[in-house]
């Protein structure tokens, strides 16, 4: 478990940048914390830099498209998906699992409310 | 609308194929390109392909899934040779003629090469998988002054791979201040100042007057420049970054306008409703009576949307208007545009400083955000891309 920023630091359409074996980042889409791995999968570029609209990130390069919740791409030029990991807000601190790498293809878990002041940890 | 070709088979070409099946087109495509390969990216040809970070492998646009769900014949490797514009029917180098309701011409360009140097070897442009395999090649294998001619996107990045693999670079640029033209005066020195600084010899208000080679019996190679200001440069390497011609040549005859480039309406659309033209090659009329054409990655990707939807309509029932996004990596510094940045009345650095190269420059005309620069903040630049995005343009 990997501790990502205050809950308050990471308010509704923001996001943050931690480092794990690689980079993650970490949104807030509209209440709902989601972590990706940060490395678009087209060309070198940093999601958490890239354009928050719904559930869905575009890449701050090419405009790749990806969603959150499962990190298939959308639209060119990404052909292929991010990780997702699992967020927990513990003590109103933003917590990324990023053990559970084979959720690629299927929803991660539920997202998180962002206002939830606990969560199971 | 029972068959559309699509000539050329790059990034235009492309887009134009998902977007007659996205808009619902559910006839027969044909795609003609003249290289052998299936569309590929051509932005890392000058920065990380020419490195040896990416592979062939790397630059494919689409896989074999996408490709299949297009349902489009490829006929890679030939040309087409003409256009009749009575019957729509496209005329290739192999013989065959493809009889067409819709033709969408996205043939970009060839790079320009410096006249009477087509044979000699040492002497590079770089547009193609080829081109940067053969340039790549020679970069490795003992070159040791490269001279880049050039100082446009392209010449800035070739400078800087060849700055990464250690050799020493020169770069001769006929203006006064690299890239003033497109980012003005004052931020071009900024760009100046990126390569200076990283050991590059920049040769400003230059022209290459002459070039110098040897003869052997594998022909002419090259062995130097000279500068228009007298001075030679000895090369191991040349590239040239001067440039490209729009790929018209096979539409004489066709009755198209043809102006450094295939004109079209501001939709896209040329003289026959059913012929667009889309990427390098396409020069379209702009609300204010000028025309323009791009030769970028973005618009590229972003022009056949509007073009396919006026090809399917039969009527120009939408205008293109361009994001004018333009990306570049040099010297470990990401550089990034958008909007208008030719005219400004104003220019001011809104975040960061260009001394510590990163920073976000605004470009303003008539009191309104037109453009943005951005060094090294993405995040900044794609908040304000997306407000430039909305922007209602002025009447």
């Amino acid at each position: 478990m990997i501790p990502a920023c205050a809950l308050t630091d990471l308010p509704p359409g923001e996001s943050v940048r931690i480092q794990a074996d690689v980079p993650i980042a970490v949104f807030n889409a509209d209440g709902d914390l989601y972590a990706i791995d940060d490395t678009c999968s087209h060309q070198d570029a940093s999601l958490s830099d890239g354009w928050l609209e719904g559930c869905f990130v575009e890449c701050p390069l090419h405009a790749a498209l990806f969603d959150l919740r499962t990190g298939m791409p959308s639209c060119l030029p990404a052909k292929k998906p991010v990780r997702t990991h699992v967020v927990l807000v513990h003590d109103n601190y933003v917590y990324v699992d990023t053990s559970a790498h084979e959720r690629i293809h299927q929803p991660a878990a539920e997202p998180v409310e962002a206002t939830a002041s606990e969560a199971v940890a | 609308m029972r068959t559309v070709t699509v000539v050329g088979a790059s990034l235009a070409g492309l887009h134009s194929v998902q977007q007659l099946r996205q808009q619902g087109f559910d006839g027969r495509i044909v795609v003609v390109g003249d290289e052998p390969h299936r569309p590929y990216d051509r932005p890392p040809l000058s920065k990380g392909f020419l490195a040896g970070r990416a592979a062939v492998d790397d630059l494919w646009l689409c896989d074999e899934d996408d490709h299949d769900e297009l349902d489009a014949e490829w006929l890679l490797g030939v040309r087409a040779e003409q256009l009749d514009p009575a019957t729509g029917r496209v005329r290739l180098s192999n013989g065959a003629e493809i009889d067409s309701d819709g033709v969408v011409i996205a043939t970009g360009g060839k790079a320009s090469r410096l006249p009477g140097t087509e044979d000699m070897r040492g002497l590079h442009t770089v547009r193609t998988i080829e081109d940067a395999i053969a340039l790549r090649a020679e970069l490795t294998s003992g070159a040791g002054e490269v001279v880049v001619v050039g100082a446009g996107w392209i010449g800035a990045e070739i400078a800087s791979t060849c700055h990464e693999f250690g050799l020493h670079v020169t770069l001769v640029e006929a203006g006064d201040v690299p890239l003033s033209r497109t980012l003005g005066d004052a931020m071009g020195s900024v760009f100046a100042a990126l390569h200076t600084d990283h050991g590059v010899s920049l040769r400003c208000g230059n022209r290459v007057g002459g070039i110098t080679h040897v003869s052997d019996r594998n022909g002419r190679r090259v062995t130097g420049i000279w500068l228009t200001d007298g001075t030679q440069l000895p090369a191991d390497v040349v590239v040239m970054g001067i440039g490209m011609r729009p790929a018209t040549d096979w539409l004489a005859g066709s009755g198209l306008t043809l102006d450094n480039g295939v004109l079209c309406d501001p939709g896209c659309v040329t003289e026959l409703p059913s012929v667009v033209a889309v990427g390098d090659v396409a020069r379209y009329r702009t609300a204010t009576g000028g025309t323009v054409r791009h030769e970028h990655w973005t618009n590229a990707a972003e022009q056949p949307a509007t073009a396919i939807r006026n090809l399917l309509a039969g009527a120009t029932v939408e205008h293109y208007r361009p994001s004018g996004y333009v990306w570049s990596d040099q010297y470990g510094v990401r550089l990034q545009v958008a909007g208008e940045l030719g005219q400004p009345d104003e220019v001011e650095v809104v975040d960061g400083s260009p001394s510590d190269r990163r920073f976000v420059v605004a470009y303003r005309s008539g009191g309104d955000t037109v453009g943005v620069l951005a060094m090294n903040n993405p995040k900044l630049f794609t908040r304000m891309r997306k407000q430039l995005a909305n922007r209602v343009p002025s009447p």
